[in-house]
């Protein structure tokens, strides 16, 4: 269970970022966030595990307060969220197998990171994460010589490594084509059913939304203007949300 | 079409300017002392041309030579019973002199018969009785025709005598292949030094710039932030941790020099010393999957470490002491390979004498690191009036210690006589400085200690980088002595703050994207730079570090000017001995060289990159 509770970011030069957001995601759910660029979808999902510390307000995950935990608690509250990018933020000149085992840098000790040394066992596992994902044959390409889908499965099954209960995922497929992105959605969607891990998705389109999503917040300058189900959204919903000349696409 | 009238304040303008723009160039000219009389003077044509000509023809290869001398008898003045010239049938080399005496200043005809071919050839007179005799006063060349003859129109110095005196041509020819001068060996084997100059000075120049570019590289450091007890504790635990360490060291080197032990025994010890350690290291690191009481799995594992790492330490002494022993020893077997047991034996001493710094660095970075946890947590922990009162107390003794350490540099550096109250004073300013630190900060506030680190760097590293390295070469000289190494050393300071530069740039330049992506893993901020940041800027490091090396191959010419060994020494030796030739061969290495390092690195750019 995630609650957020009035959380307000302003970034230096008075520019309101989040304006008093409240909203709750029970565990399991697949919440998707919409709203128009520099609306604020990003600035909340990084707030959540404090890429961008928040300026006011309270985010308590499973019962721990996430805005006042110390740098070590905040590293273990780290480990258990993934992040899923738009613009997959691998390390271009890694291997895929190394980007995938960034992911368990969180539980090991970090004197083996000097010598660039994983257990056994993290290795086995990210392999079995990149099977899942679909790319296991890629495990030792440069993460650049990979296609954009097949980036951003390196960048879930990273997320996967963290065995995560919570995966925040920024605008996962706005880099891709139409066919991609519902292969991608499809592979959040199973984590989201079968391991049970809750999802916050940045969504652009809303075919995606009501495909895949629970429950839908919409954000508007910064300020939660919808909250409900997905099939609540009709034309006029879309105009508060979007604008007035607004047209729907997709 | 809507033109502007020409305003004549406009004209006016800029006439103005134009004017000033002459004048600015004239006082140029007058402040440069352009001056084309000096140029055109007849010596100093002379002497261009002679240097030129010098330049263009670098001395390089030479033939071996086969001399023959021709010589023919001559009196100033005329003597009273002239001797016939020698019969003068014959298929060798001759000269007739026609007349065969006469006054000084006079004319008199050299001829000379049978010679090789269009041969070119100095002529000298030699004023002496001896044709042998070294003294020779060269007066032209002879140019002789297909024939092998010449006529060369002689006036005759002033060098009087009742005996003979001669005439003498050289003919030189060259025999055989042509090999490298002596100029070409010596440069050669100059340009080898000066190469491997450049290529310690980069390389020690590298594994300092690299940890010290992190410090300097702002998008790094901005949101490294401490609280003031943490800050204050740290401050504590650095001189003691360095104390600490310098002891360890010397009572570690006093242990050392108990045990004498032949090299065998030295050996046994070492290798049963790094086993030992390894598993230490291992039970250390897997401690967390054993099943014993939490008591123990915290402290077991910690000792694991301490004593794995004083066992790494006893290791290294022990190495670095057999490693001059050996290296000692083996010299005298290995011949032509003898640079490989001094190799040895130097890095040996080397790691000998810097293994107390390193201690004294790693103990204080080790009880810093250890205070500055316990100062987290307290800040993090304590009630907030308690906090207060720890902080206060603790900034007082830091800002007291960190001024009385910078009070000491300056007493040593000064020679400052009353050193009680210089210490006093400086302890009570810093002491009023923490105080101040405190009132002006909240307790929990974090502090830009990134920030602070950042500038610091930044500032040492411009000043060490604006000092240039001819003139860190002339301290270096006065450390060290005359020759390579003070090169390697002035070389090796600049390298560290100009790369320490550039490679922060790069640093600033990655792309955030994964850096963000790590850290939301959960990963620590070193393991942040060891799998975002490093990964991402290893090409450019690699292409600034044979960049470097080739600035290091071309400053290394300079450095040699000033004492500091190379191909430059030689270089400036020739230039003042106004030996142009020889010079010209070491400017013409010195090119080569530097076209070669710059095939080379782009090559490697395009492979590696």
């Amino acid at each position: 269970m995630l609650s957020v509770k009035n959380l307000t970011k302003i970034y230096p030069g008075d520019v309101l970022a989040l304006d008093r957001v409240s909203f709750e995601v029970p565990d399991g759910q697949f919440l998707a966030v919409i709203g128009l660029s520099g609306s604020g979808k990003s600035t909340l999902l990084r707030c959540i595990n404090r890429l961008i510390e928040p300026t006011a307000g309270k985010i308590i995950w499973n019962g721990i307060d996430v805005t006042s935990a110390s740098e070590e608690e905040l590293r273990i509250i780290r480990r258990k969220i993934g992040m899923v990018f738009q613009n997959f933020n691998l390390v271009h000149r890694s291997k895929v197998l190394t980007n995938v085992l960034a992911g368990r840098l969180g539980y090991i000790n970090p004197a083996w990171s000097l010598i660039n040394h994983f257990p056994k066992e993290d290795i086995e596992k990210a392999f079995r994460q990149l099977e899942r994902v679909g790319i296991a044959d890629k495990a030792y390409q440069r993460a650049d010589e990979l296609s954009g889908g097949q980036q951003q499965r390196v960048g879930i099954a990273r997320a996967l490594m963290q065995d995560p209960q919570l995966i925040l995922a920024d605008e996962p497929v706005a880099s891709l084509d139409p066919v991609l992105a519902h292969s991608i959605m499809k592979i959040l969607e199973e984590i989201n059913k079968q391991d049970r891990v809750t999802v916050i998705c940045s969504l652009h389109f809303l075919d995606l939304v009501h495909r895949y999503a629970d429950y839908v917040i919409a954000l508007k300058e910064g300020r939660l203007v919808f909250e409900g189900l997905p099939k609540e959204i009709d034309d006029q919903k879309f105009k508060e949300i979007y604008g007035k000349d607004a047209e729907r696409v997709g | 079409m809507n033109r502007q009238p020409a305003s004549p304040w406009k004209s006016l303008r800029l006439g103005i300017l134009v004017l000033a723009a002459l004048i600015v160039y004239a006082y140029g000219f007058q402040v440069t002392k352009v001056n084309l009389d000096e140029f055109r003077k007849e010596s100093r044509q002379e002497s261009r041309i002679r240097v030129m000509r010098a330049l263009a023809r670098p001395d390089i290869f030479e033939y071996q030579q086969e001399e023959t001398r021709v010589i023919a008898p001559i009196y100033i003045p005329c003597p009273n019973n002239i001797r016939p010239n020698p019969p003068t049938e014959n298929t060798q080399p001759y000269l007739k002199l026609t007349p065969g005496c006469g006054k000084p200043g006079e004319e008199i005809k050299v001829e000379g018969f049978n010679f090789p071919p269009n041969v070119k050839a100095p002529l000298y007179f030699i004023p002496s009785a001896d044709p042998a005799d070294k003294l020779a006063l060269q007066k032209g060349n002879i140019q002789a025709d297909s024939n092998g003859h010449f006529i060369f129109p002689l006036k005759l110095p002033d060098r009087t005598s009742d005996q003979v005196q001669y005439i003498r041509v050289i003919i030189r020819r060259n025999i055989g292949l042509p090999h490298f001068s002596a100029t070409a060996v010596e440069t050669g084997n100059k340009i080898v030094e000066t190469i491997f100059l450049a290529l310690l000075a980069t390389t020690i120049g590298t594994i300092f710039s690299i940890p010290i570019s992190f410090f300097a590289a702002r998008n790094l450091m901005k949101d490294v932030k401490s609280s003031l007890t943490q800050i204050a504790l740290s401050i504590l635990g650095w001189p003691l941790g360095v104390w600490g360490g310098l002891l360890l060291a010397r009572w570690m080197r006093e242990l050392n020099s108990l045990i004498r032990l032949n090299i065998l025994a030295t050996t046994g010890l070492i290798v049963g010393c790094a086993f030992v350690t390894y598993f230490l290291f291992r039970f250390a690191f897997f401690h967390q999957t054993r099943k014993v009481s939490p008591v123990m799995r915290l402290i077991l594992p910690q000792l694991a470490q301490i004593v794995a790492l004083l066992l790494t330490v006893q290791c290294f002494f022990l190495l670095s002491q057999l490693g001059i022993t050996v290296g000692g020893v083996i010299v005298p077997y290995l011949g032509k390979a003898a640079f490989l047991g001094n190799f040895i034996k130097q890095l040996s001493d080397v790691t000998l004498t810097t293994l107390p710094a390193v201690l004294a660095i790693c103990g204080g970075a080790i009880l810093g690191g250890l205070l500055g946890n316990l100062g987290r947590k307290l800040n993090e922990k304590l009630p907030y009036r308690s906090l207060v009162v720890v902080n206060i107390l603790f900034s007082l003794i830091a800002g007291a210690i960190l001024f009385m350490i910078i009070a000491a540099a300056i007493a040593w550096l000064y020679e400052i006589q009353n050193l009680e109250r210089f210490y006093l004073i400086f302890g009570v300013f810093g002491a009023a400085f923490g105080i101040i630190i405190v009132a002006i900060t909240k307790p929990r506030q974090p502090l830009p200690i990134g920030l602070i680190l950042y500038t610091i760097t930044r500032t040492v590293l411009n000043v060490v980088r604006s000092i240039e390295a001819l003139i860190m070469a002339i301290v270096a000289v006065i450390w060290v002595g005359i020759g390579p190494f003070a090169g390697v050393l002035a070389l090796g300071l600049h390298t560290i703050a100009s790369l320490a530069k550039l490679y922060s740039e790069q640093v600033e330049s990655i792309l955030p994207g994964p850096l963000e992506a790590v850290t939301a893993t959960g990963a620590t901020r070193l393991q942040t730079i060891i799998y975002a940041v490093i990964p991402q800027i290893i090409p450019p490091y690699i292409s600034f570090t044979m960049y470097r090396w080739d600035i290091n191959v071309r400053m290394s010419t300079i450095i040699g000017f000033a004492g500091g060994g190379g191909i430059g020494f030689l270089l400036i030796q020739n230039i003042n001995l106004l030996n142009y030739r020889a010079a010209s061969t070491q400017m013409l290495a010195i090119a080569i060289v530097v076209a070669a390092m710059d095939y080379f690195s782009s090559w490697m750019r395009e492979k590696y990159v």
